[in-house]
């Protein structure tokens, strides 16, 4: 496993494609993409609205399947893998922070950040909760596990959707617009946390911004347009 | 905890209102399941047990009287012939000690015991009063029918002189206890007995007929000495009265009647009484699952973006589908726990209020485990197999869909 990290690239795309639409008539959406990630890179990918940035970010999240090409995930060919295998891996390999945090309700900021733990293991352990206090803690709502999102900012609710992307401690983050719907200082807050997460951990982080101040703090920026990669 | 069943009694607290709807469905369900069952229960058993109170479960008579032919017909002889039905004299049942040692030694036979009965007139100064004579041997007689437990006066003690009648016979008579009564037949045989005790079996007919002797005087009243007309037998499960008599007639070579035969009618009743419950338990299963699936449908949709984020973080098909079978499942065992012990107390505060004019119940309430246990199991099921729909669409959801359709 270790051998893979070092030589191979965590996330390799070649010629990938992308499109809908059925009974002949199809939108081609991605038109080739070709992309790598080194681990440990903080990458930001930009491009105006209906680039595909949000097509691509499914795809290498693996919530959705290419129409071509090839998408090797630590050096393993995705394109084969049966539904259920997909899913395994996504759990195990891909941390999510979505705009909207999309934490369920019903649960406490620590069940939450507990919950991808308890899935993949199919249980509830103490260690799960002990590693979803440590997490809770890093992300500073200490005082908060206990909370249900409702009772949580904006900002708070997105440092409890860091920590759960973070439980199963995943090569790799993809986050979509995080900072989308926060304020300027909340946003600033946010996007400090995860670099600050990027360099103790080296957890790879492929993060979809529309603000181009974000973007230039970036290591690396990938820009989308019209379904292609311009630079 | 199993991540499933978190997940399932999460979703299930989280949507109170629907869960409580799902709820009260299984709860309103099992009730009226348990409530019926229990009354017809209740109201069969105490009609069998009235009707077998002075009945023997299976009957063992000799073979009927043929006509036998003198000329048979063949292929050469054809034979014109207008046979009249014999009529049937008393007869005797052939060595009927070594048949009752026979039923004796069946293990699903629990009592045997011979009986002469036939016509007779009973007398009591100017009036005369056709009866029945019954001449059983008591002990034996009183594992059949509880005599000793109809007995309104003095007690089922039958011997050589001392005799039992019924209530109204005793009225029409003028008889009252130790008075003398005389029997006699059509062909002019006679006995005085003493009146030793005067029974009611709650029937008016056998309380006017019904006059019990030994059995050698009823032979000698019926000139039928040494002989038994039928013999009664009790059996272990009531409903193989019908097929077990089969066995017991091939076996003994006698004819067997089975209290099923003899009571038809009732039978057929009781029959459609239990079809029409089965029908109505059925529709009120159809009708709870139904219920639980409408509301579950539903619960997928509005939770459909729960189920996109678990997805996203992992949660395979098989996981969620299982949540929400498992959300049926639960709503349907713990409703019918619920439903229980309504459907005990309908049962039990109806039964109370349905009295006999005498102040007993007019029926026994029968709640038996086994029927709750069947009731909780059937609803777990229902629960079940209704969630299947809905869980399937749930696990089929596109998580890419279910996010991002807030």
């Amino acid at each position: 496993m270790s051998e893979h990290t070092i030589h191979t690239p965590i996330l390799q795309l070649t010629d990938v494609r992308k499109e809908y639409g059925s009974d002949g008539i199809t939108t081609e959406v991605l038109h080739g993409i070709s992309l790598t990630m080194e681990q440990g890179e903080f990458t930001a990918l930009i491009g105006p609205s209906g680039s595909g940035k949000s097509t691509l970010l499914n795809i290498i999240g693996l919530l959705e399947q290419p129409t071509g090409g090839s998408l090797l995930m630590q050096g393993r060919e995705t394109g084969t893998m049966p539904e259920e295998e997909l899913t395994r891996l996504r759990g195990k390999s891909i941390g999510f922070v979505f705009q909207f945090h999309h934490l369920i309700p019903a649960f406490t900021a620590l069940e939450n950040v507990m919950l991808p733990l308890m899935l993949e293991e199919g249980r509830l352990t103490p260690e799960q909760r002990e590693r979803a206090v440590w997490l809770l803690t890093r992300v500073g709502l200490a005082d908060r596990v206990d909370f249900k999102p409702g009772k949580l900012s904006g900002g708070q609710q997105q440092r409890v959707a860091i920590a759960r992307a973070l439980a199963v401690n995943p090569p790799l983050v993809l986050a979509d617009e995080p900072t989308g719907n926060l304020d300027t200082a909340a946003a600033d807050g946010i996007f400090k946390l995860l670099y600050e997460i990027n360099r103790e951990s080296g957890t790879t982080f492929l993060i979809v911004t529309h603000d181009p101040r974000l973007a230039k703090r970036c290591s690396r920026v990938v820009e989308l347009v019209d379904g292609r990669v311009v630079s | 905890m199993r991540i499933d069943w978190l997940l399932a009694l999460r979703f299930l607290r989280e949507g109170r209102a629907q869960t409580l709807f799902m709820l009260g469905g299984v709860v309103m369900g099992v009730g009226v399941i348990v409530f019926l069952i229990s009354l017809i229960t209740g109201l069969q058993r105490s009609i069998i047990a009235k009707t077998l109170g002075t009945q023997a479960h299976v009957v063992m008579r000799p073979p009927d009287d043929e006509a036998r032919r003198i000329i048979k017909p063949s292929s050469t002889l054809a034979v014109s012939a207008n046979i009249e039905r014999r009529a049937q004299r008393l007869s005797s049942i052939l060595q009927w000690q070594q048949v009752i040692r026979l039923l004796e030694s069946r293990k699903e036979v629990t009592a045997v015991s011979p009986l002469v009965s036939g016509p007779s007139f009973a007398v009591r100064g100017n009036a005369t009063k056709s009866v029945a004579l019954m001449g059983v041997e008591p002990e034996r007689y009183t594992a059949i029918v509880p005599m000793s437990s109809f007995m309104k006066e003095g007690a089922f003690r039958i011997t050589a002189n001392d005799a039992a009648i019924g209530i109204d016979l005793a009225r029409d008579l003028g008889a009252s206890l130790g008075d003398k009564i005389r029997l006699q037949t059509a062909d002019g045989r006679s006995e005085t007995i003493t009146v030793a005790g005067i029974f009611d079996v709650g029937i008016r007919d056998l309380n006017r007929r019904w006059v019990f002797i030994t059995l050698r005087s009823a032979q000698n009243l019926l000139d039928l000495v040494g002989g038994v007309s039928s013999i009664d037998v009790a059996i272990r499960d009531l409903f193989a009265a019908e097929v077990l008599s089969g066995r017991l007639a091939a076996l003994t070579g006698l004819t067997a009647e089975s209290w099923m035969k003899t009571n038809a009618q009732l039978m057929v009743g009781l029959r459609s009484q239990n079809a029409s419950s089965y029908l109505i338990q059925f529709f009120v299963i159809v009708s709870v699952a139904f219920g639980i699936a409408s509301v579950l449908v539903v619960s997928v949709i509005q939770k459909s973006r729960e189920i996109g984020i678990l997805r996203a973080m992992g949660c395979s098909r098989q996981r969620i589908l299982r949540v929400f079978l498992l959300q049926g499942g639960i709503v349907g065992l713990a409703g019918s726990l619920l439903g229980c012990g309504v459907g005990a107390a309908l049962v039990t505060f109806f039964a109370r209020t349905a009295i006999n004019p005498d102040g007993t119940q007019v029926f026994p309430v029968v709640l038996e485990l086994h029927m709750f246990l069947l009731a909780a199991g059937v609803a777990t099921i229902t629960g079940i197999l209704a969630a299947a729909a809905p869980a399937v669409r749930a696990s089929k959801l596109d998580p890419v869909v279910a996010i991002r359709n807030v």
